[in-house]
């Protein structure tokens, strides 16, 4: 690791004008950028912690959904938003170790969009709003791609506000070592129709099967997709899976998520 | 009711306190006055001409201190191959150089070609990046792929290796053409080829040395995470630097797991021996856990194709075997012995198989090298032959419960010569298979079957008969066989004055609970408590002399020199006895700590003996010698045999191809039992490795040879939940005939025996739900490799 400054504003405000300087980088629970520093990958000149400030901190019900703050560590979501949305709170239980729970966050996680990553799939299903210090993105908007998002320079999320739907779930199907979501599914049913998200499994990160949406929203069963078949073309190929493979994780996974949602 | 002391008992690690509470002692925790850090300058190409190196702007920065380059060793010695292998026709095998630094050549990614000494680990690192980049390298095409390195004679690992072959070994070649000839009538035959996939060790603790050197004395130490400082300081001192012995104290601490890849002696140790010598100052390393995945010696790699001929009822006629084994781009210490004489000698297993023939081709490649991890060879023997069993079993429809019954070696056919060359002295394999039958309650799974399928999960049951050759070993054995080295252990044990005792041992406990065991063995043979007993191990200074941990013999062979030099402190005793109680020496007894004249009730405690040997005022010098300690070395007249039946159940999500080992049962012979705590959790350990490596574990270089599986994230590791609660029996003991103690060792057995148990359940689970086309995958049996074997 190289050496760096290190700043933690207390507001919103100081934060955006930290962010301003040159070479300065945004860092909230760190799970993706310590390691890459240590690894003399990343050199940024100044870090800017984001968890220092209150308003981006937590978990409670407001317009629009569920809004979690964007520096919530895991563990906190896990705990917190059972009560109102038990999937997404499983989906946070569920993320690394405890270590990793208590350290990483949501803001961090969707603002990094590893494509392996399990929160972009709850994003996108739930169909929620990302906020950020600038503006608001729909999440159909907001994710670009690999570790690519709409956010722009200095920008950086405050919270996210998740609609809450009638049923969901999140089935994740670990990658063998790192434990991320070799493939994961996040299925979530609302009175206007059932949103997919996938992650971990597509060749341009996470995506909507958009098929399956369909099908579930007339018949919110496990066998209304089994006609389907997910085409391997877009999924990705890797040591620990081909993408046929993938292509069958989406739909075995995407009827469990089905089934545990109820 | 269970002992609580002594032989038998369950005494709770008394290490254990130390490492639980973090009061362990590893190199990296010990802080040096003056001390300076050393980084090495890595290979990031597997193949390599190095063109030139440009020191000068790296020698400038901020704080650095020194810098090493292959032209600094190029006239010491090369790190040397523990055993000379024969090939078939006779010519030895080939041995290149393994230099301290890269020379000339860089061999694979990972390969240090320099090393820089700073005052800050930061200042080095800054440095060692700065020195690669003024170092040009000239990329070579990789050799990668072992069927390719020998056929391509124009790319070499070593410029003057044509094929790229170490040795071309036959086993025993005498017996080929008789094998040839039994697998030529047998009436069937099955043939099975496999991968036994490398595996990096992953030790908690990863590699780390401090050299040190004062220039007053002229004598230099080593601080490192060896699993025997003996065998180091020997290499180091005698083959490599060139310094003696006895100006060189070798220290392994507290040693956070070894697995095999710290018996070796790597480069790094000799490069900051001389870097200490050169600074005055003690000079520091520890891997960062990226270079354990690129330079700790991996494990296994084997690509094998075994034949077996046998009768249509399953009698087993024939074996023979082929094996490519990748040794890596240079000869680890016991890389030539892993693959020839602890494989090839058991490929017989625990059955009476009158024709074997193993044929093993070590190949050099452009990867890190390849030695001994967990079992050793045997891992690889026993998967080839359990596998093939169960193919055979299912091409002839026949029960491999009853085959392996009726091709095991029966007790009254000890001592057993078998057809590669080993003498098994003593066994029972019929009790541990019943027993295994007896724990799995094999009758009842079909229930467990119909449970399984009710939750939309596959169940399979697999079993492995296994045996294993350890207590390595015995040294006019393996000098016949090319170990450059006898393979003895010593022991001393000190009596001190108040009668405690201070126990030096030539082995060394990483892990394996000797602090324990050791001190059971001496209180149960002196009749005094556990607790006033210590071991000494990991210092050459302070221990006669020993060959360390591995092979599961630190109990059979260092165990038993200890247990020896305790015989010779009872002797003395009982003559300091005789002078005290003026009674002839024959007529002393010893029993329960007390020395006693025969028919009398004339007795001294140990403690008054002890007290009596360190201040005596009357001792008859000219036949007693005051002082009570006494060193013992054994050498073992055989190996020993530890053998045992296997049998594991799993679940298999036909969706997601995912593996569950749902039960597993071990039915182990290790002989005498000295803790069975430690033993339970040495076969814990053992099998969880075991399913690691037929589950999870993998390790990949891409064809320009970089390492894909070099970090958490991409290299699987087994975790809790992927392991089940096991359930061990090691109650049928056949004890070894030639060690007193009647030990076999169990440090081993969990990770031969179990992959094969597991690969046959899935395999099984698989056939049982209609994927009748699947035979054979190979290890890890990854839920990708399952899906893909279903659907393929």
């Amino acid at each position: 690791m190289h050496n760096f400054d290190f700043a933690k504003p207390s507001t919103i405000a100081d934060a955006a004008k930290a962010l301003g300087a040159d070479g300065a980088q945004a860092l909230s629970g760190g799970q993706t950028l310590i390691p890459t520093m240590k690894q003399r990958l990343a050199a940024p000149g100044v870090l800017v912690s984001l968890t220092g400030i209150k308003e981006m901190q937590g978990v409670c019900m407001g317009d629009g959904g569920l809004h979690v703050g964007a520096a919530t560590p895991h563990a906190v979501v896990a705990k917190e938003a059972v009560a109102h949305y038990p999937a997404l709170a499983a989906l946070a239980g569920g993320i690394g170790d405890p270590a990793v729970r208590s350290r990483g966050t949501i803001g961090g996680s969707i603002a990094n969009n590893d494509p392996a990553a399990c929160y972009p799939s709850a994003v996108l299903a739930s169909g929620a709003t990302v906020v950020t210090n600038k503006r608001k993105i729909a999440a159909d908007d907001y994710f670009q791609g690999l570790f690519t998002t709409a956010l722009e320079e200095g920008e950086f999320i405050t919270e996210v506000v998740f609609p809450i739907p009638q049923k969901a779930a999140y089935v994740k199907f670990n990658q063998p070592a790192s434990r991320f979501a070799l493939t994961g599914v996040f299925v979530a049913k609302f009175a206007n129709g059932v949103r997919v998200g996938v992650t971990g499994a597509g060749n341009d990160g996470v995506f909507r099967w958009k098929e399956a949406e369909a099908a579930l929203s007339a018949n919110f069963s496990a066998s209304a997709i089994s006609g389907l078949t997910v085409d391997a073309g877009g999924m990705n190929t890797d040591l620990h899976g081909s993408a046929a493979y993938r292509a069958n994780l989406v739909k075995v996974l995407t009827g469990r998520a089905v089934t545990a949602a109820g | 009711m269970p002992k609580d002391h002594g032989i038998g008992a369950s005494t709770k690690r008394r290490e254990d306190i130390r490492f639980l509470t973090g009061r362990g002692v590893y190199t990296d925790d010990m802080a040096l006055h003056g001390q300076t850090f050393a980084v090495f300058v890595r290979s990031t190409v597997a193949h390599g001409r190095i063109k030139s190196i440009n020191t000068a702007k790296a020698a400038g920065m901020p704080g650095v201190l020194a810098i090493f380059t292959g032209e600094d060793f190029k006239d010491v010695g090369g790190n040397p191959a523990g055993w000379l292998i024969n090939s078939r026709d006779g010519t030895p095998m080939r041995e290149p150089k393994r230099p301290v630094l890269a020379h000339g050549k860089v061999r694979h990614v990972g390969d240090a070609y320099a090393a820089v000494i700073a005052e800050t680990y930061a200042q080095a690192r800054d440095a060692a990046e700065q020195l690669a980049e003024d170092s040009v390298i000239e990329e070579l095409p990789a050799i990668i792929d072992m069927k390719a390195a020998v056929a391509d004679a124009s790319n070499r690992v070593h410029d003057e290796i044509p094929d790229n072959l170490c040795f071309d070994w036959g086993w025993i070649e005498d017996n080929r053409a008789a094998v040839d000839a039994a697998m030529q009538a047998a009436p069937h035959k099955v043939t099975l080829e496999l991968v036994n996939n490398r595996l990096v060790p992953n030790a908690m603790e990863p590699r780390a040395s401090i050299g040190e050197y004062n220039p007053g004395t002229g004598d230099y130490k080593l601080t490192t995470t060896s699993q025997n400082p003996h065998l180091t300081r020997l290499l180091v001192a005698a083959f490599v630097l060139g310094i003696p012995e006895n100006k060189l104290t070798v220290v392994a601490p507290d040693v956070g797991g070894g697995f095999g890849s710290k018996i070796y002696h790597y480069g790094e140790e000799a490069l900051v021996l001389a870097a200490a010598k050169k600074l005055g100052r003690p000079v520091r390393w520890t891997a960062e856990r990226s270079e354990s995945f690129l330079t700790d010696a991996h494990g296994r790699d084997h690509v094998t194709k075994i034949e077996l001929g046998c009768t249509k009822d399953g009698q087993i006629l024939a074996i023979r075997t082929e094996t490519l084994a990748n040794v890596g781009a240079y000869l680890s210490n016991f890389s030539t012995a892993t693959p020839t004489f602890l494989h090839g000698t058991l490929m017989a297993g625990p059955y009476k198989v009158p024709h074997v023939y193993v044929n093993v081709k070590t190949v050099f490649t452009n990867t890190a090298p390849v030695d001994a991890y967990r079992g050793a060879g045997r891992p690889e023997a026993t998967f080839s032959l359990e596998r093939v069993i169960d193919k055979m079993c299912r091409e002839l429809n026949l029960d491999p419960f009853e085959v392996r019954r009726k091709n095991l070696l029966t007790p009254d056919q000890f001592p057993y010569t078998t057809p590669v060359g080993l003498v098994y002295d003593t066994g029972n394999y019929q009790a541990t298979l019943d027993k295994a039958m007896a724990m799995a309650d094999v009758s009842g799974f079909a229930k467990r079957a119909a449970e399984s399928k009710a939750r939309g999960k596959l169940r399979g049951m697999g079993l492995s008969t296994w045996i294993e050759a350890c207590g390595i070993a015995p040294s006019h054995l393996v000098g016949i066989l090319g170990s450059r080295v006898g393979l003895y252990d010593a022991a001393t044990v000190r009596v001190n004055a108040t009668g405690n005792i201070s126990v030096m041992v030539g082995a060394h406990s990483h892990g394996q609970g000797h602090e324990t065991v050791f001190p059971q063995i001496v209180a149960e043979k002196l009749g005094i408590p556990e607790s006033s007993i210590e071991i000494v191990h990991g210092d050459t200074s302070k221990i006669p002399f020993g060959m360390g941990s591995y092979g599961s013999r630190s109990l059979a062979v260092c165990g038993t020199a200890m247990a020896k030099a305790v015989d010779k402190i009872i002797a003395k005793g009982k003559k300091i006895a005789a002078h005290m109680l003026e009674a002839s020496e024959g007529d002393i007894t010893f029993e329960d700590g007390k020395f006693q004249v025969a028919g009398t009730d004339k007795a001294k405690t140990f403690g008054e003996i002890a007290f009596s040997a360190y201040v005596p005022h009357n001792y008859p010098l000219e036949t007693l010698e005051p002082g009570l300690e006494e060193t013992a070395f054994y050498d073992p007249a055989n190996f020993t045999y530890p053998a045992g039946a296997y049998i594991c159940e799993v679940e298999v999500d036909e969706g997601t191809g995912k593996v569950d080992v749902v039960a597993f049962h071990c039915a182990d012979d290790f002989g005498n039992v000295m803790n069975p705590l430690i033993v339970e959790g040495q076969v814990h350990g053992g099998v969880g490795q075991g399913i690691g490596q037929a589950l999870c574990e993998f390790t990949a270089y891409d064809e320009t040879g970089q390492l894909l599986t070099g970090s958490y994230m991409d290299y699987p590791m087994p975790r809790a939940e992927d392991v089940p609660f096991y359930n061990v029996d090691y109650s049928c003991q056949t004890p070894c005939t030639h060690n007193p103690l009647g030990v076999k060792g169990c440090g081993e057995a969990g990770a031969i025996g179990s992959p094969p148990a597991v690969v046959n359940a899935v395999i099984d689970a698989l056939q049982r739900g209609g994927h009748t086309h699947v035979t054979h995958i190979d290890m890890p049996v990854s839920p990708s490799r399952v899906w893909s074997a279903i659907n393929g």
